[in-house]
């Protein structure tokens, strides 16, 4: 669905951001892209979606190089960004200056969406609006679009917590295996059990990719309990009340839930390793 | 629902869809939610939930109608409890061995509060 090939951009020349990345992306996931602050996220995602222009190399979505800006992409792909532009119009206005431009987008599913967010009054102003609310307008929105490729930049971010839990409800009702879903965050508490693939940016590299059935099968997380697993396969421990929490080398191909905050500081702690047991 | 636990969300749902026909609330023949019901009400991935419900139609606990869902099997209570008193047996019960080892707690004592609590029962 997303190719990205050798792709080389910096906003400036002394600085450069990526540097020969690369990075496939299939449908049927909901990846969550992570990375410490000032790696990149958004700018990656800008790229993708053809807002920035890559300086080297190659950026494909849907088979349409991004940087051309398409009509046959854009309209296939929605990218919500994290802070956004919000005309003076009322919510069904803009609906209607919107919607033509998506040609899945389904009213239903919009209306529905926003009552589950008890937000029904769709004569309200955006303007008029509180942040959390003006970005619960816009999820239902970039939802009801049904786009093959849908981009999220820190979606969560100023939800209150009820909101929250309805976010990952329409998440879950709106992903299906014909959509590529990435969601850039820092809140990975909010979006754990349904991120099913891991993107891990660092410095200009990427240093993971991988569903988490991959990542289930390579890693164990779990409490050390009786102090059983060798020091040497442990990629990160972390004190708990239980005993260390640990992620480890999966060597007893044993089951565990992946905890998507521990492999984080786990690819942190050893990239290398990390690289390896990934790639082997 | 909170998926604390150190097992993978998959199998806790299964453990929770399983729970849920003991308990009587999903009956047999009954149908049981979507995978889109069930991922939404549940907040997680409807791959993840498609994973759950492939495993209990391998153990014959539901079974998928082309077209109208998936359905809890007539056996599902009896499959459903054979497998946990396997488990019981399995897993459970050298937790608590171990626990009366450790505590000097012999097997007459036990009985004596087993008897105790059923008559109470």
């Amino acid at each position: 669905m997303i190719t990205i090939k050798n792709l080389t951009f910096g906003y400036s020349k002394q600085k450069m951001l990526f540097n020969d990345l690369d990075l496939g992306l299939q449908e049927g996931h909901i990846y969550g892209l992570l990375g410490k602050n000032g790696t990149g996220k958004t700018t990656l995602l800008k790229i993708i979606t053809g807002l920035c222009f890559p300086q080297g190399g190659e950026v494909s979505t849907m088979d349409y190089p991004a940087p051309l800006r398409q009509a046959g992409m854009l309209e296939n792909l929605f990218f919500l960004t994290e802070e956004i532009f919000i005309p003076h119009l009322k919510i069904k206005d803009y609906v209607k200056a919107n919607a033509p431009f998506y040609k899945h987008f389904n009213h239903e599913q919009f209306n529905e969406y926003l009552s589950l967010f008890d937000m029904d009054n769709q004569n309200d102003y955006l303007t008029k609006m509180s942040l959390g609310q003006k970005k619960k307008v816009m999820i239902c929105f970039a939802l009801a679009c049904n786009t093959p490729v849908l981009i999220m930049d820190e979606p969560t971010n100023g939800l209150d917590i009820p909101s929250k839990s309805t976010f990952r409800k329409i998440l879950a009702m709106a992903a299906d295996e014909g959509k590529t879903i990435v969601i850039s965050t820092h809140q990975v508490r909010d979006l754990h059990s349904l991120i099913d693939a891991v993107i891990i940016l660092e410095q200009g590299k990427i240093l993971l990719n991988a569903d988490i059935d991959t990542i289930a099968r390579q890693l164990l997380f779990k409490v050390n309990e009786d102090n059983n697993i060798d020091e040497a396969d442990i990629l990160y421990k972390e004190e708990s009340l239980k005993g260390d929490v640990v992620v480890a080398i999966n060597k007893e191909h044993q089951e565990s839930k992946v905890d998507i905050e521990l492999l984080f500081n786990a690819v942190m702690n050893h990239p290398q390793k990390i690289n390896e047991i990934f790639h082997a | 629902m909170n998926f604390s636990e150190e097992k993978p969300i998959y199998l806790q749902i299964a453990d929770w869809l399983c729970e849920q026909i003991l308990l009587g609330r999903i009956k047999p023949e009954e149908r049981v939610l979507s995978l889109r019901e069930l991922a939404s009400k549940l907040e997680v991935n409807p791959a993840t939930v498609l994973r759950a419900y492939d495993m209990l139609q391998e153990m014959n606990i539901i079974t998928c109608k082309r077209g109208m869902g998936y359905f809890a099997t007539n056996e599902a209570m009896e499959r459903i409890t054979g497998l946990r008193r396997q488990r019981f047996i399995d897993e459970e019960l050298p937790k608590l061995f171990h626990t009366m080892k450790l505590l000097h707690i012999d097997i007459g004592t036990l009985v004596g509060l087993y008897q105790n609590n059923s008559s109470e029962l």
